[in-house]
């Protein structure tokens, strides 16, 4: 009975002593990460080709989402309202919707599956081949020509990629209320433009997305770095790429929400 | 003067390493003179890889000491490893190629991070490293395009870009078909005599690396068992160089596994009474 206690306690407390190591890894990397900025902003080409792979190639299901989703909040948010004869309230919904929350989250959890899985994959890989013991060999730092354009590739294409999303979400929301339900497209737009606020709406949303972006982007570059050097390796890194930037994005957005809350 | 220039360009002293508490060298001794070729040689797992990543700044001894031209790898911070790294060249097992390069790329890859010579020099001596391991033809290919006899003479190019003073093989035979064998093995003699570089070539194959290197070192659960030139080796006595240089199947290196007798594995002793 004793030895069984013992064994769990043990098997908890390894448990405890790695989930504490490696989130002191992962700080360290990220450190040394904005550390060695410089030297990859230097090479700003390098970010530049990095922005199209994570951004320019997420653009396709970020569009598609972002339109499906203002389609949606459209039809329930005309189904709600109507009830309240107060449709044309619709546009001003599908907006703050999109702009506050559902822009930088969904577009978030998006890039986390499409360019974070991507990212990881390919570092690991790089790892599995020995290139980055090659490019250490060589004398290149593989943290400012590898991971830091990268990085800094997804922190830039993130606010972009939630603001096409917001905007497509937002045409689609005028497609479905303006178009096929006939709310007076007037009315959707000028009670948009009245309540959506730049400062508290719009920048928000933006400063959601700029640190989903570093979350997002950081996880992907660890588990890359991190992943044993074997297929199975890349694999598990991958999927917990997409499943602790998944979490990490809702509980960042629990956080980052319950600050911006004003409660008026 | 910041250190004295001696005959030999690496020298291992005492090295121990461990990984956790598991010792993988024992206190090894080795001495790479300028210009020779050498090889470390021994089974799988028996610490030659080791060896040379401690010899490369890539790991740090558990006690002794590593020296290049002089001056201790194991204490140099990054940027004066990185210095030093600059003289020295690697071949990996398989390559690694950087895939997302054109053979060219990866040739000019050193050339344009470390030096600011113009696109047209580089080009010219991109060429010609190409052109040394009989691949100028081919620079426009991409790895996923190559053998692995093609991608291991284009690492090699990569890795004598910048005339290294030191190049490291980590099992450049490995995998190659016999006429890729040759090609690599009078390569890394060529290249070796034409720089003027030391070369360690961490290999098995014990026939065609007997044939271009000048001495050997033996190593066998993590120290040197044997040393020598390729004609002391062939002519041996030491058991567990004969049965290495002869692939015999049994020697000091068992054919079995350790394990419980065979007749009691099969449960004969019972059944025979």
């Amino acid at each position: 009975m004793d030895s069984v206690l013992l064994r769990a306690l043990r098997h908890i407390g390894h448990r405890v002593i790695d989930g504490v190591w490696r989130l002191g890894y992962a700080s360290r990397f990220f450190a040394l990460v904005l550390l060695r900025s410089g030297p990859s902003f230097r090479r700003f080409p390098l970010t530049v080709r990095e922005i199209y792979y994570a951004g320019v190639l997420s653009l396709i299901i970020i569009l598609v989402s972002g339109l499906f989703v203002g389609m949606v909040l459209g039809l329930q948010g005309y189904d709600t309202l109507q009830r309240f004869g107060s449709e044309e309230a619709v546009g001003t919904l599908v907006a703050l919707s999109l702009v506050r929350e559902l822009g930088p989250v969904v577009a978030a959890l998006l890039f986390a599956s499409r360019a974070g899985s991507a990212m990881t994959a390919e570092i690991g890989l790089m790892k599995a081949t020995e290139q980055i013991t090659a490019l250490d060999m060589m004398a290149i730092d593989p943290i400012a020509r590898i991971v830091g354009p990268r990085f800094w590739a997804g922190v830039i294409s993130m606010p972009l990629l939630a603001a096409l999303f917001s905007a497509m979400g937002i045409f689609g929301g005028y497609l479905i209320a303006v178009v096929l339900l006939g709310v007076d497209a007037g009315a959707f737009w000028s009670q948009m433009q009245a309540s959506v606020d730049l400062q508290e709406d719009v920048m928000n949303g933006v400063i959601k997305s700029i640190v989903f972006g570093v979350a997002v982007t950081a996880i992907a570059l660890f588990e890359g770095y991190d992943a044993p050097p074997t297929a199975e390796g890349v694999s598990g890194a991958t999927t917990r790429t997409v499943v602790t930037s998944s979490l990490a994005v809702l509980a960042l957005d629990f956080v980052l929400t319950a600050f911006m809350f004003r409660g008026t | 003067m910041e250190a004295a220039i001696t005959q030999n360009l690496v020298e291992v002293e005492d090295v121990e390493f461990r990984y956790d508490l598991r010792p993988v060298l024992k206190g090894i001794h080795m001495r790479f003179p300028r210009g020779k070729v050498l090889a470390i040689m021994g089974l799988s797992g028996c610490g030659k890889t080791t060896t040379l990543r401690l010899i490369a700044g890539q790991l740090k001894p558990t006690r002794g000491s590593v020296r290049i031209a002089g001056r201790p790898v194991h204490t140099l911070d990054q940027s004066e490893l990185y210095t030093l790294r600059r003289r020295m060249g690697m071949l990996f097992q398989f390559g690694a190629l950087f895939t997302d390069m054109s053979v060219y790329d990866n040739v000019a890859f050193q050339l344009r991070e470390h030096t600011a010579l113009p696109e047209a020099i580089v080009r010219d001596l991109v060429l010609m490293k190409l052109n040394a391991v009989g691949l100028r033809g081919a620079h426009r290919l991409m790895p996923s395009e190559l053998s692995g006899g093609m991608a291991r003479r284009v690492a090699l190019a990569r890795a004598i870009a910048l005339d290294p003073m030191l190049i490291m093989y980590d099992e450049p035979f490995a995998g190659l078909d016999p006429i890729s064998l040759g090609v690599i093995g009078n390569l890394i003699r060529r290249l070796n005599d034409a720089l003027g570089a030391t070369s360690i070539v961490v290999t098995h194959d014990v026939q065609e690396s007997l044939k271009i290197v000048d001495y050997v070192y033996f190593m066998s659960e993590g120290v040197v068992v044997a040393q020598g030139t390729p004609d002391e080796i062939r002519a041996s006595g030491e058991d567990y160089v004969r049965q290495f240089v002869h692939g015999q199947m049994d020697g000091p290196v068992p054919f079995h596994f350790a394990g419980r007798s065979y007749p009691s594995d099969l449960r004969l002793e019972r059944a025979l009474g």
